[in-house]
């Protein structure tokens, strides 16, 4: 479905992606653990074209997306819920959920808003508050609600755990796989909650310093002595 | 008591100009942080292409003054709009992405082509235009013998600016295109990743721009009857101040900043000097800017992470 060969990424003089491959297939939960600053989230970004990559290819069901403007990405079925939520914090949550839609059929936006809220109960009470006042978990379950008006058939996640209460991180990946099983979407994750990603997820990749060193089944990385020494030992096992 | 009545409803005359001229600074800056010093002179092509347009009509022998003004109006919109778009296009988009004072020089240059290029095409003499909206309406007499009056021509471009700002603030709060200009003017990386045409948006942001300062042009050449090309210098600073002074970014503010800018201008010609109201003018902006940067409606700028 999704398909990165070769990818470099810069920002500035930095290069932050040092040819990376990876490769997402129809209805997969695939995820990409590593440390901070590794390059994870440049990389969802790259495949979004902000920033665009200085080298390679991104293949979006066999369309060349390398080069297409932001919004036309969005518009062949990828939403992303970013780094730090970015939620438009002076919109109500209806307002962040009507621009989750935009790309979408605005005939459905009924029965989407209804899907959104049924996933989070929460959004419904609150969907004349502001976002900015919301608090951390809720204001990450409208960073994905608001992706998902957007019926994407790829939905890239960054960080959905951060910084929330573990009772909440569990929900959220309750949901991601309710997403992916129930309503076919595929998803790519990246996570520093390596335990929690890798039990979901059906593959994975390790990132380090903006190359993959590392890929195979959520199972086997789990499994991997290297992968429990440098992300898991001392953390959530 | 009735001198302060006749100066109130001339302050609000002028105050409705600076408005709608406000508006441009405003919107634009919220959503590309960046001073568009060319939108004066937009509002100044708006008074000539206003005044070409009541030259035409008096030719075509088109003579009830509502139909007019109602033709004049819709083109002088629609053809500065496209003068705010080509702008845009010309000489901000190529600069996006550029470091920040790149526009902003760039937009001084606009600002100076276009005084140069309207002087040249339309010659420099000031531009009557005989009056088309007459008549006043006596309010009342005082026992001193002064009459307040308001004339037709101030109830309709007061009326006309509470129309259009509230057509104006309708768009901004419940169509999907003014979602997407809040949307670009609070995150616009974020606009662009739920699907919106950030160029397009902006590009539309200068359009809408462009038509209000239309309008205050098509106003001002009602309203004084002469214009040349150099009044969007002054005019332009003025509705900036009171961008400013209603806290940039702010779309009420805006309104209200270029309410105030036109009573106090009225006031001060009325009780102290006409000759210094544009000092008075200036050092608003400069107590402004001293003591309360952020404007009487602004929000103060916060570091987006």
């Amino acid at each position: 479905m999704l398909t990165v060969s070769g990818v470099h990424t810069f920002y500035g003089n930095i290069e932050a992606l040092k040819g990376v491959d990876i490769e997402v297939g129809v209805g997969e939960i695939v995820t990409i653990i590593g440390a901070n600053g590794a390059g994870k989230s440049t990389l969802l970004m790259t495949i979004c074209g902000r920033p665009r990559a200085a080298r390679g290819r991104i293949v979006f069901e066999g369309r060349d997306i390398t080069h297409m403007p932001t919004f036309e990405i969005v518009r062949l079925g990828i939403a992303q819920s970013p780094e730090g939520r970015r939620i438009f914090p002076r919109m109500t949550v209806l307002e962040n959920l009507q621009m989750g839609a935009t790309v979408a059929d605005p005939s459905r936006f009924a029965d989407d808003l209804e899907r959104v809220f049924t996933l989070f109960p929460i959004l419904r009470q609150r969907q004349n508050q502001r976002g900015g006042t919301l608090s951390g978990g809720e204001q990450q379950m409208l960073a994905i609600g608001r992706a998902l008006m957007a019926r994407p058939r790829l939905l890239l996640l960054d960080e959905p755990s951060l910084g929330l209460a573990p009772l909440v991180v569990k929900q959220i990946f309750e949901v991601i796989r309710e997403i992916n099983e129930q309503q076919k979407v595929t998803v790519f994750l990246v996570e520093q909650n390596a335990f929690h990603a890798l039990k979901l997820a059906h593959r994975g990749y390790v990132m380090q310093t903006g190359r993959i060193t590392l890929a195979g089944t959520g199972r086997e990385l789990l499994a991997n002595k290297e992968v429990r020494a440098a992300y898991l030992e001392g953390g959530h096992a | 008591m009735e001198y302060f009545v006749q100066q109130l409803i001339n302050g609000l005359t002028l105050g409705a100009i600076y408005g709608l001229i406000a508006i441009g600074y405003t919107m634009v800056y919220g959503i590309i942080g960046m001073i568009n010093f060319a939108h004066g002179e937009i509002y100044m092509i708006g008074a000539f292409v206003s005044i070409i347009g009541f030259l035409v009509m008096g030719l075509a022998g088109i003579t009830w003054v509502p139909l007019a003004l109602l033709i004049v109006l819709v083109c002088t919109m629609v053809v500065t709009a496209l003068y705010g778009w080509t702008v845009e296009r010309l000489a901000y988009r190529p600069l996006r992405g550029s470091f920040r004072l790149a526009p902003l020089i760039s937009a001084i240059g606009m600002s100076i082509f276009l005084q140069n290029y309207v002087q040249l095409t339309q010659g420099a003499r000031v531009k009557p235009l005989q009056p088309i909206v007459t008549g006043v309406l006596p309010l009342f007499t005082s026992p001193g013998g002064f009459t307040v009056q308001i004339s037709y021509l101030q109830i309709f471009i007061i009326l006309l600016t509470v129309v259009l700002m509230a057509v104006f603030t309708y768009m901004i709060a419940a169509t999907p295109l003014g979602r997407s200009q809040r949307a670009c003017q609070q995150d616009l990386g974020m606009a662009a990743l739920v699907g919106v045409d950030v160029d397009r948006t902006i590009s539309l942001t200068f359009v809408t721009g462009a038509a209000l300062a239309a309008v205050a042009g098509f106003m001002v050449t009602l309203y004084y009857g002469v214009i040349d090309f150099y009044i969007g210098f002054l005019a332009g600073i003025k509705a900036f101040t009171a961008a400013v002074l209603g806290g940039i970014g702010s779309l009420p503010g805006a309104m209200l900043g270029g309410l105030l800018i036109g009573l106090i201008e009225a006031f001060f010609s009325g009780y102290f000097s006409v000759e210094y109201k544009d000092v008075a003018v200036f050092i608003m902006l400069v107590l402004v800017l001293i003591f309360l940067p952020t404007g009487l409606l602004g929000r103060p700028e916060v570091e987006k992470v």
